[in-house]
C-alpha cells in the first residue's frame, strides 16, 4: 500500500461540538487508496515545536468527490495549531497509514462499538459497508454535551445505539453493556471496536466469552508512523513479539494483542 | 560541483545519509522517495540474534526534539541477510550496518555480528557504543577510553574487510577520550552523537512518560551539543568523523560539516519530514553556489575560530 507525502488543500472546516473539529481535505491522491480504519500523519506547522507529526483517523472517504475527512479534539499545542487552519490552506499530510484496517470480510452482521472521539474512525467502515450487511451501531459518550455524528451514524447503521454514562441523554450506562445484551439474540459474527482502553478491555473480554472476533483500534505514542523507528510496539501473543501499532495496526484482532 | 566524499574508503554521491534507528532498512521510506539519491543507508542497530527490545511507551515528544527508547528491537543479521540486504542492494547506495551485542551485549556478541558482517556485500560497519537504553553492552563500553578500545580492538580483528565506524555517545565529560580511543584501536572513522540520555515526567500521573523511565533525546534540541562535540572530536583525531545530532535541512548539514564532519546523518528529522535527508542535499548544493564552492570536501572542518 503506498504512502503518499501531500499537501492538500483543507476545503471544508466544521467545529461539531466544543474543541472538536471536522477537516474535509481534497486529494485524489489519498482518497484512491485510503481504507476505513487507516490514519494520517498531520505536519502541523514547519517550526520546530510542536516536533513530531499527529496521528488522526480517517473519519470518511468520499471516492465521487476525492475529499477524505478526519476528526480531531484540540487536546494540547499541535491540535490547536491545526484548528486554526483555514479554508483554502494546505495541509501536510504523509498517509494513508496502516494495514490492518476495518475490514468487513465476508461478514453480513456486524456490531460496530465507539465509545467519545473513538466513534470518528468508525465511521466510514459503516457507510461504506454493502446493503446486505447489518451493522449494528453501539455509540457511547460520557454525557449530553460531548455527543457527536448521532445522525450520520443513525443514517448509515441498520440499528443504531447511543448510550451517555450519566443517562443525559440516549440509554443510561456503557455502551459495551447494550452490545453484550443484544450480541447473542442478533447473531453478531464480528465487532469493530474503538474507544478508551477500559472499553477496548471489555470487548476484547466478550470476544473472548463469545468466541466472536473482534477487531480493535489501537491508539499509542508515534515516532514515525510509518514502521521505521518502533515507537509504537504492541504484543502480538500469538506471534510472542512486537507489532508496530503504525504498520500492523491500528486495528489488530483483539485476540492477537495484549492490551 | 563535487558533492562526492570518500568517507574511510566509503565511496558516497553525497555526504547525507540516513541515521541508525530512524530508517528501519529503508523498506519504509522507499514507498516516499528514490533511496539511490543519499549518500548511505545506515540500517537499524542489528545483532548477532533477534531483540526484543522495551516495552511501551518508547517515545514521547519534547520541545524541539524527542525521547525514545526502543531497546535496540531487531529481526537479527539472518533476517537481514534474507530479507533486507537484497532489498537494500537495489539501490546505489552505499550500505552500511549499524551493529551492536544483542542482548547478551558481551564483546564475543559484538564479535559474532562483525564476523558475519565482514563476508557480506555491505560498504561499512557502525559499531553502536552508545545506546542508552539497553541494560548490557553499548555505553557499558561507550565511556571509558579502555572500554572503546577493548572492544573495538576486539571487532578489528575479524572486521578486516569492511571499513569500521565507532558510533560514540554524548554522555560523557570529554569525548575526546573515545574518539582517540577508537582511532588508537584502528577504527576507520567515528560517528556522533548518538542521543543524550534523557526523561519526561508526566506531572499528573508523577511517573516517566517512558516505559524504560528514561529514553534518549535526539531533534534540534540536542544540536548545539553535536556541533561543539564534533568540533572536539575531529581536532582529536586524524580519522573522519560523521557528524549527527538534529540536522533538520543543509544548513544544519554545513554546520557540522564545518565543525569537521566529513559527512552527516538525518536522525528524527526523518520522522518530521520523510524528505528531510533530500532537502538537505539540495539545501548543501545550494549553499556550495551560494559560495562558489567547487567540491563539498573544501569546507570539512572549516570553521574560522575566534
Amino acid at each position: 500500500m503506498p504512502t503518499k507525502l501531500v499537501q492538500a488543500e483543507l476545503v471544508k472546516k466544521q467545529k461539531l461540538i466544543t474543541n472538536i473539529f471536522k477537516f474535509s481535505i481534497f486529494s485524489k491522491e489519498l482518497v484512491s487508496c485510503a481504507k476505513p480504519g487507516q490514519f494520517l500523519e498531520i505536519r502541523v506547522s514547519n517550526d520546530l515545536v510542536p516536533f513530531l507529526r499527529r496521528p488522526i483517523s480517517i473519519h470518511s472517504i468520499d471516492k465521487e468527490n476525492n475529499i477524505i475527512e478526519f476528526i480531531f479534539q484540540v487536546k494540547g499545542k499541535g491540535t490547536e495549531i491545526l484548528s486554526s487552519k483555514q479554508i483554502g490552506d494546505n495541509i501536510d499530510i504523509l498517509g494513508p497509514l496502516g494495514n490492518g484496517t476495518f475490514d468487513l470480510k465476508d461478514y453480513k452482521n456486524v456490531a460496530v462499538i465507539g465509545g467519545g472521539i473513538g466513534v470518528f474512525p468508525l465511521y466510514e467502515l459503516v457507510k461504506s459497508s454493502p446493503k446486505d450487511v447489518e451493522t449494528n451501531t453501539y455509540l457511547g459518550f460520557r454525557n449530553k454535551e460531548l455527543v457527536t455524528l448521532e445522525n450520520e451514524f443513525k443514517e448509515a447503521s441498520s440499528y443504531f445505539i447511543l448510550t451517555t454514562d450519566d443517562g443525559s441523554y440516549g440509554e443510561n450506562g456503557f455502551a459495551i453493556d447494550y452490545l453484550k445484551k443484544d450480541i447473542e439474540k442478533k447473531n453478531i459474527e464480528a465487532i469493530y471496536a474503538c474507544g478508551p482502553m477500559p472499553m477496548l478491555k471489555a470487548v476484547k473480554k466478550l470476544s473472548e466469552e463469545t468466541k466472536i472476533p473482534a477487531y480493535l483500534s489501537l491508539e499509542k505514542l508515534m515516532g514515525c508512523g510509518v514502521g521505521a523507528c518502533l515507537g509504537c510496539n504492541v504484543m502480538n501473543v500469538k506471534k510472542g513479539s512486537y507489532d508496530k501499532v503504525c504498520k500492523d495496526g491500528p486495528v489488530f484482532l483483539a485476540e492477537d494483542v495484549e492490551i | 560541483m563535487n558533492t562526492q566524499i570518500n568517507f574511510a574508503g566509503i565511496k558516497m554521491k553525497n555526504p547525507v545519509t540516513v541515521a541508525s534507528g530512524t530508517f528501519g532498512y529503508g523498506r519504509e521510506y522507499s514507498e516516499i522517495f528514490d533511496l539511490s539519491k543519499l549518500g548511505a543507508v545506515i540500517t537499524k542497530g542489528t545483532s548477532y540474534k533477534p531483540k526484543m527490545g522495551n516495552k511501551n511507551p518508547r517515545v514521547c515528544e519534547t520541545t524541539a526534539g524527542m525521547l525514545n527508547a526502543i531497546g535496540l528491537e531487531n529481526p537479527g543479521v539472518d533476517y537481514f541477510i534474507e530479507n533486507d540486504l537484497p532489498f537494500l542492494k537495489k539501490f546505489d547506495t552505499a550500505i552500511i550496518v549499524n551493529a551492536f551485542g544483542g542482548t547478551g551485549g558481551t564483546i564475543q556478541d559484538y564479535v559474532n555480528v562483525c564476523e558475519v558482517l565482514n563476508k557480506l556485500d555491505i560498504d561499512g560497519v557502525e559499531l553502536n557504543l552508545s545506546c542508552p537504553n539497553v541494560k548490557a553492552g553499548c555505553l557499558a563500553y561507550g565511556t571509558t577510553y579502555e572500554g572503546v578500545k577493548e572492544i573495538t580492538t576486539a571487532v578489528r580483528k575479524v572486521l578486516t574487510s569492511k571499513p569500521l565506524i565507532i558510533k560514540l555517545t554524548p554522555n560523557i565529560t570529554d569525548i575526546t577520550i573515545p574518539a582517540k580511543a577508537a582511532e588508537d584501536a584502528g577504527a576507520d572513522a567515528i560517528s556522533l552523537i548518538n542521543t543524550l540520555t534523557a526523561m519526561k515526567i508526566d506531572i499528573n500521573t508523577r511517573k516517566p512518560i517512558l516505559a524504560n523511565n528514561t529514553g534518549g533525546l535526539s531533534g534540534p534540541a540536542i544540536k548545539p551539543v553535536a556541533v561543539r562535540m564534533v568540533y572536539q572530536a575531529s581536532k582529536a583525531v586524524k580519522i573522519p568523523v560523521m557528524g549527527l545530532g538534529g540536522i533538520m535541512n543543509g544548513d544544519d548539514a554545513i554546520e557540522f560539516m564545518l565543525a569537521g564532519a566529513s559527512c552527516i546523518s538525518i536522525g528524527a528529522g526523518n520522522f518530521v519530514d520523510p524528505l528531510c535527508s533530500i532537502k538537505t542535499i539540495e539545501g548543501i548544493e545550494n549553499y556550495m553556489k551560494k559560495y562558489n564552492i567547487e567540491d563539498i570536501n573544501e569546507i570539512i572542518g572549516g570553521v574560522q575560530m575566534n
